[in-house]
C-alpha cells in the first residue's frame, strides 16, 4: 500500500506533465511582515502558475510584492518578521508550504533555483566563483571537490564566459558586471532545475549587457524547456521574452494577459499608466507621462482599490469595494484566454 | 606581494630606532641613581662608585651610551644587568613562559570570545544575545587586576581547585588560570565583535543566495558567514598577541608567573636600564612583526585586499 502511495508523489518526467498540472502554482498568497509599526501586508491574495518552458513575467513597481512572492517560493523570507498567513505554494501539485524544512532545502536549487538582481553582493565575496559553482554539485549530488570544479568549468563555458579554466579560481570582483551576472545564471543553472526565477537581473547592467544576459537566459530556458518566472519593473525586457504577464500592485496582481496583448490593449489603468510611461522616439519633445503619486504604504494600504488615489479613473466605487481580478472578454462578450483584470471599470479601459 | 613585505620590513628600521632611542631616554631621565641605590642608606664609597658607573659605561655622554648600547644590539649583545648576568640569557628565559602563557590565552579567547559571539550573532535580539552583551559588558567594566585577585582568592584559596601560585610554567595546567584572567578583556571584545560581524554578514545578500542555493544550515554558517564574518575578528586577535605579551605584567604579578613581565616590572624597581630597554625592544619587534603578520593574512582572508 504505501508503495504504491509513495510512488504516485514522485514527480512524473518534465515531458509528461505539462498539461494537467503546471509546474508551480501559487494559490492565494499572503505574506505579512510584523514590524514595530505594525503589520505591513506584503502579498494580499496572489495566484500564478508557470509551467515548463513558459515565461511568467512579474511586472510592478518597488514595494509592490513581487520579489516578496519569489522570496515566499523559494523559502528564504526572513521569518521573523516575515510570516505566511494564508495561501498555497504547490510544486508539482504538491504545497511547499507544508513541508519539512529538509524537504523544502532539496528543491531549492536543485528543483527551482532563483537568480538575484545584484550579483556582486549576492555572490560571495571571499570565495572564489569556482568554488561556490562547485558547491552546488557538492552538495546536491556528493561530487568530490575536483569533479565540481571541473563542472563549475563546464557550466562556465555552457554561459559563455571567456577564458573559463583560466577564471575558475578568481574572485567575484574580479569580473565585469555582466559576467557576474552570467555566473549567477551559471549557479541557478547548473543542476538543471524546472524552474528558475530571476529577480530583476539585468536591473544592475547596462543597456547592451542587458541585452545580452536576457538572450542567454532564454536561450537556456528553451535548451532545458524550464519554467522561468522574470520579475522586473522594465516593460522592454519583458515584451522579448515573457509569454505572459502579471501586474502587481501593492501586493495584488491587478493584470493578467499574454505579453502582446497586454502592450496592446491594457484593461487596468495602472498598465495603461506603466505603459504610457514608456519614452518613445515618436513622441520626442513631449512631457513624459508619469504616473501621479507614490506606491501605498504597506502597513496601510488604501481601502477599496489599492490603486484609487493615483487613478485617473477612479470613482466612489474605487473608494470602498475592492475590485477581484475578473476574466477579461472582447466587446460582444468572446474570451480572452489568459486576460483578467481587478479594475471595476476594465471595460472602459480596453474598450473605451 | 614580496616588494610589499620588503618595504614594510625596512620600514621597521626607523621605527625600530626610535622606540629604542625613545625608551632609552626615559630610563635616563627616571630620576635617582641607579648605581648609588645599590648601596641603599649605607654611605657608598665615591671611588667604588665611580668605577661601578665606568664599568658600566655610565659615565660616558648619553649619545655615545646609546650608539654603544645600539653597537652591540647589533651583534646580538643586550648588554649586562648590575648584578652580572646577560641579559639576553634573563630574557631567554623569561620569554618563552610569556609565550606559553600568551598561548594558553589566545586558545581561551579564541575558543570562548569567538563561541560567545557567533552564538550571539546567530540569535541578535534574543535571551541569549542580550545575556552575551551583559557579561561582556561586566568583564569589560572590571579592571584586569580585581579579576585577578578575584579568581585566585576564590578558585586557589578559598576552594583550591588550583595552585595559587604558578611553580612549573611548562604545566599547561596551570597556567590555565593566569591564561583566562590575562584573556577575559580581550575575549570580551571578540566577543562583541564577532557578534557584530556575524549579525551583520547575516542580513548580506550572499547569504541569501547560499539559502537559495539549497545548502544545508551547517554549511551556509560554516562557510558562507564564518569566513566573511572572521576577517575582522582575526585581526583584532592578531594585534591582540602583542597586546598579551605586554599586558602579562599585572597577571604575572599576581599569579607570580616568572615571565617577562616580571623581569619588567622587576627591572623597573631596580633601575636596570639594559634589562629595560632590551625587554622593550623585543616587544617592540614582535609587535611589529605581527603587525605584518596580521597584515598579510588579511590579504589570504579577503581576497578583495591587493597588496602593492
Amino acid at each position: 500500500m504505501t508503495i504504491i502511495e509513495e510512488t504516485s508523489s514522485v514527480p512524473t518526467p518534465r515531458s509528461g506533465d505539462s498539461d494537467t498540472t503546471p509546474l508551480l502554482e501559487v494559490r492565494d498568497l499572503h505574506v505579512e511582515f510584523h514590524t514595530r509599526d505594525g503589520v505591513a501586508k506584503a502579498v494580499n491574495g496572489v495566484n500564478y502558475s508557470v509551467s515548463s518552458g513558459e515565461t511568467l513575467a512579474v511586472l510592478g513597481e518597488s514595494g509592490s510584492g513581487k520579489s516578496v512572492t519569489a522570496q515566499a517560493i523559494m523559502g528564504i523570507l526572513d521569518m521573523p518578521p516575515g510570516s505566511i498567513p494564508q495561501g498555497q505554494i504547490l510544486y508539482r501539485g504538491q504545497d511547499m508550504l507544508t513541508m519539512s524544512y529538509e524537504e523544502r532545502r532539496k528543491i531549492r536549487g536543485r528543483k527551482i533555483a532563483m537568480i538575484f538582481q545584484d550579483a556582486l553582493s549576492s555572490l560571495n565575496p571571499v570565495l572564489s566563483v569556482g568554488y561556490q559553482l562547485g558547491e552546488m554539485y557538492r552538495v546536491h549530488e556528493g561530487l568530490s571537490r575536483k569533479a565540481a570544479k571541473a563542472k563549475a568549468i563546464e557550466l562556465m563555458e555552457r554561459v559563455n564566459i571567456p577564458a573559463a579554466k583560466a577564471r575558475v579560481n578568481d574572485y567575484p570582483h574580479q569580473f565585469s558586471g555582466g559576467m557576474r551576472q552570467r555566473i549567477m545564471i551559471a549557479m541557478a543553472l547548473a543542476l538543471e532545475p524546472d524552474l528558475i526565477i530571476a529577480d530583476e537581473p539585468t536591473t544592475a547592467l547596462d543597456v547592451t549587457v542587458q541585452a545580452q544576459v536576457m538572450d542567454l537566459l532564454a536561450d537556456l530556458q528553451r535548451e532545458f524547456n524550464m519554467g522561468l518566472i522574470l520579475i522586473t519593473h522594465d516593460l522592454g525586457v519583458v515584451a522579448d521574452v515573457a509569454d505572459k504577464i502579471a501586474v502587481m500592485y501593492a501586493g495584488r496582481i491587478v493584470e493578467t494577459a499574454p505579453v502582446h496583448e497586454l502592450y496592446k490593449r491594457p484593461a487596468h489603468p495602472y498598465t495603461r499608466g506603466l505603459l504610457d510611461s514608456i519614452p518613445r522616439l515618436d513622441q520626442k519633445g513631449q512631457e513624459l507621462y508619469a504616473i501621479k503619486g507614490l506606491p501605498p504604504n504597506l502597513l496601510k494600504i488604501p481601502a477599496g482599490c489599492a490603486f484609487n488615489p493615483r487613478c485617473p479613473k477612479a470613482q466612489d466605487i474605487c473608494r470602498t469595494d475592492v475590485p477581484v481580478l475578473d476574466p477579461v472578454t472582447e466587446q460582444d462578450g468572446t474570451e480572452l484566454p489568459g486576460r483578467g483584470s481587478a479594475c471595476h471599470f476594465w471595460k472602459e479601459t480596453i474598450h473605451g | 606581494m614580496g616588494r610589499y613585505v620588503a618595504r614594510r620590513l625596512l620600514q621597521m628600521i626607523p621605527v625600530f630606532i626610535g622606540t629604542t632611542l625613545i625608551i632609552f631616554l626615559m630610563v635616563h631621565i627616571l630620576p635617582g641613581d641607579p648605581i648609588r641605590a645599590m648601596w641603599g642608606d649605607k654611605a657608598a664609597d665615591p671611588a667604588q662608585v665611580a668605577a661601578l658607573r665606568a664599568d658600566f659605561g655610565l659615565d660616558q655622554p648619553l649619545w655615545k651610551q646609546y650608539v654603544d648600547y645600539m653597537w652591540g644590539l647589533l651583534q646580538g649583545d643586550f648588554g649586562k644587568t648590575f648584578g652580572g648576568r646577560e641579559v639576553a640569557d634573563e630574557m631567554s628565559e623569561a620569554f618563552p613562559v610569556t609565550l606559553r602563557l600568551t598561548m594558553v590565552a589566545l586558545i581561551i579567547e579564541i575558543i570562548i570570545g569567538i563561541g560567545l559571539g557567533a552564538w550571539a550573532g546567530l540569535k541578535a535580539g534574543k535571551a541569549v544575545d542580550t545575556g552575551v552583551l551583559i557579561f561582556t559588558l561586566v568583564v569589560i567594566s572590571i579592571p584586569v587586576f580585581v579579576l585577578g585577585y578575584l579568581a585566585r582568592f576564590v578558585l586557589a584559596d578559598e576552594l583550591g581547585w588550583v595552585a595559587p601560585n604558578v611553580q612549573d610554567s611548562t604545566d599547561y595546567a596551570q597556567l590555565f588560570l593566569p591564561g583566562f584572567v590575562l584573556a577575559m578583556l580581550s575575549m570580551a571584545y571578540v566577543a562583541r565583535l564577532t557578534r557584530t560581524t556575524f549579525a551583520e554578514n547575516l542580513r548580506a545578500d550572499y547569504m541569501r543566495t547560499a539559502m537559495a542555493k539549497g545548502l544545508p544550515r551547517r554549511r551556509i554558517v560554516g562557510v558562507h558567514l564564518l569566513r566573511n564574518s572572521l576577517i575582522p575578528v582575526v585581526t583584532f586577535l592578531g594585534t591582540d598577541v602583542g597586546g598579551f605579551i605586554g599586558g602579562a605584567v599585572i597577571t604575572e604579578g599576581i599569579f607570580n608567573v616568572q615571565g617577562v613581565g616580571n623581569l619588567l616590572f622587576k627591572a623597573l624597581q631596580g633601575r636596570e636600564g639594559s634589562t629595560i630597554v632590551g625587554v622593550v625592544t623585543v616587544f617592540v619587534l614582535i609587535i611589529l612583526l605581527i603587525n605584518l603578520v596580521v597584515d598579510l593574512l588579511y590579504a589570504v582572508l579577503d581576497p578583495r585586499i591587493r597588496y602593492a
